[in-house]
């Protein structure tokens, strides 16, 4: 602890160069925490036991419909409470960005989901009553300058309709709000009558995306996923039962192996990491060959001086990292609610991941600092003294 | 160290080469000299004589190619790297020409360092190290950085830093060579004040006659040889 003052001293002797340094390490740790939140979201998965709802999509992969005549089936499965439907819709309003997701529902869609979709009793009403109605998040209604009654033309970008054309025409009845602040990202969602779908659409009919179920206990979630999974074995629509989370993850995997692209980014900059400051180690160390020198000169063993830089490259990655995770833990609630619905939601930090965080640092603290403090311990005092 | 009425330091048959490239060049060549404990030691001589090569011989920051080095009863030249250290902070003071205090920290600071290899507490090393700065002093600067200071106020802070964990023998090199004339005076004055009534042994290199002139004894090198000695004053 004695010779706590002096490595700090040490650190911030060229305070500019510390601060743009400790600014590069909070970054990549921001990364870390990140990506690393991301990673542990798609590869959650399959803890089945207490979920409340379960997704069934097709084994194969989610594009992939499966017929409505499971619905009855998976319907009689005991445990089974109450089951929906849904099919990815993927139009768009006048220009195909901003992105918003827009999907076609059963009419049991907005119970099933009560806790992401708070509507008036009249709108959700209007809703069950009016063919071609659509109800939206609050959110992406003020995003468009939409109002209730207005009618909405949706920009088919997978299913043309019967007649050839794109265009789908919705009229607004109802705008949701999410009560819970954590997923308010569902805000951003646009729901219309899978029915209006299934009939209006040139490409496919009496197929559903995803089913949504939900159950009696959920502690028995493992033992219904199975059962239902068994109704469809062996036939050419094999279903895969799995959480919400799970099932999102798998979504948003389309667009690439989620997991290597974060690793790739991460290796990225972590390489750039110990470069950057592995240079400002050596420069740091460099310029003060002299006080080194000095430091020998009094009594400091080489050990000492080996022990004196490491320390400092040390707690200058300990420093920005824990700043970085800090600010990762504080962001990650925020992200959660602004992407709920597209996203799976990103697990906090947790011990697990700031322990590995802390070993990251430890480790790259020492490596950055290694060949430096090797230069300081070597030196020979009466050369350094004399500038050689 | 104890050496009340011998020599402190004995030297016999000092050499020193460094290798260029292949060539092996002779900086001291048979050097014998005795500093008796309390004297004020100045060596003198033209740039390239040796003093300074000898200077850090006898502080242990070099070791000499051949030859023995006896300094209050020990053999420091057979002294390996860590003993060497743990012996200069126990036994030596230095005091550079330009100072070499770390700019990062406070007068208190830069002379609490060498008390930091010793096993005192944080404010025994604090109460130390205030006694120093009051005895050169500066005890109104104590807050101040290198930055802050004047150059003779550095050197005094430097000397400060040499005599906090009170060794026998103070080693400079060359202490008055980067001040005005007013500073150097005081400077020396104050190493005069340390071997007078202190009772420190100081060997101090310098090619300023008029900073020899506080010494009490002063040998002259040329060409890595001594070439005489003047008794100058009476030691302390």
């Amino acid at each position: 602890m004695k010779y706590l003052s002096l490595v700090w001293a040490g650190l911030w002797r060229r305070k500019t160069r510390t601060a743009f340094t400790l600014l590069s390490v909070l970054a990549a740790f921001l990364l870390f925490g990140l990506l690393g939140a991301v990673r542990s979201a798609f590869d959650a998965g399959d803890q089945l036991a207490g979920a409340n709802r379960l997704i069934v999509s097709s084994r194969l992969s989610i594009t992939q419909a499966l017929p409505i005549a499971l619905l009855p089936r998976i319907q009689a499965v005991p445990g089974v409470k109450e089951v929906a439907w849904a099919n990815w819709f993927g139009g768009y309003y006048q220009h195909p960005t901003p992105f918003f997701p827009n999907f076609a529902v059963s009419n049991n869609y907005l119970a099933v989901y009560h806790d992401l979709f708070a509507l008036p009793p009249a709108q959700a009403k209007a809703f069950a009553e009016t063919q071609d109605g659509a109800v939206v998040g609050a959110a992406l209604a003020k995003q468009f300058g939409w109002k209730l009654g207005q009618r909405i033309p949706l920009i088919a970008g997978i299913f043309p309709r019967k007649d050839g054309s794109n265009g789908w025409t919705f009229q607004i009845v109802g705008i949701f709000k999410t009560p819970n602040a954590r997923l308010k990202g569902a805000e951003q969602d646009f729901l219309f009558h899978w029915k209006y779908f299934d009939e209006g659409n040139a490409y496919m009919r009496n197929l559903a995306g995803w089913y949504v179920v939900t159950l009696d206990n959920p502690a028995r979630a493992g033992d219904v996923a199975r059962a239902i999974d068994a109704i469809s074995q062996n036939s050419d629509h094999e279903t895969k039962t799995q959480t919400e989370q799970a099932f999102q993850a798998a979504f948003a995997k389309q667009i690439g192996d989620i997991g290597l692209i974060a690793g790739g980014i991460m290796a990225a900059v972590f390489f750039t990491l110990l470069l950057l400051t592995g240079n400002t180690m050596a420069q740091a160390v460099r310029e003060r060959i002299p006080e080194l020198a000095v430091l020998k000169t009094l009594g400091f063993q080489d050990g000492a001086v080996l022990a004196l830089v490491l320390a400092e490259s040390v707690t200058l990655i300990l420093l920005g990292g824990v700043l970085g995770m800090g600010l990762a833990d504080l962001i990650i609630p925020g992200l959660n609610t602004a992407l709920a619905g597209a996203f799976p939601a990103l697990p906090g930090l947790g011990w697990h991941g700031w322990l590995s965080a802390l070993g990251l640092m430890l480790m790259i603290g020492l490596v950055v600092g290694v060949l430096p403090a090797l230069r300081g311990m070597r030196l020979r005092i009466v050369d350094a003294l004399a500038g050689r | 160290m104890n050496t009340l009425h011998g020599a402190l330091i004995e030297i016999r048959d000092l050499s020193k080469s460094y290798l260029r490239g292949k060539q092996s060049v002779p900086v001291l060549q048979g050097v014998n000299l005795d500093v008796a404990t309390g004297d004020f030691f100045a060596l003198m001589g033209p740039s390239g004589s040796g003093k300074s090569t000898l200077l850090n011989l006898i502080g242990g920051l070099d070791a000499p190619s051949a030859g023995s080095i006896v300094i209050g009863g020990q053999r420091i030249d057979r002294l390996g790297a860590a003993a060497l250290a743990r012996w200069r902070a126990a036994n030596v003071g230095f005091v550079f020409q330009f100072y070499n205090l770390l700019p990062m920290l406070s007068a208190q600071k830069n002379v609490e360092l060498p008390l930091l290899l010793t096993k005192l507490s944080a404010s025994e090393r604090r109460k130390r190290a205030a006694i120093a700065l009051q005895l050169v002093g500066l005890a109104d600067r104590a807050s101040h950085k290198p930055s802050e200071l004047s150059g003779g106020q550095q050197q005094r802070v430097a000397i400060a830093r040499a005599i906090v964990t009170d060794p026998e023998l103070l080693v400079c090199d060359e202490p008055t060579g980067d001040l005005d004339r007013a500073s150097a005076e005081d400077v020396l004055s104050l190493l005069q004040q340390l071997n007078r009534e202190h009772g420190k042994t100081i060997v101090m290199v310098t090619h300023d006659p008029r900073a020899a002139e506080h010494a009490s004894h002063m040998v002259h090198l040329d060409k890595g040889e001594l070439v005489g000695a003047t008794r100058v004053s009476a030691p302390a």
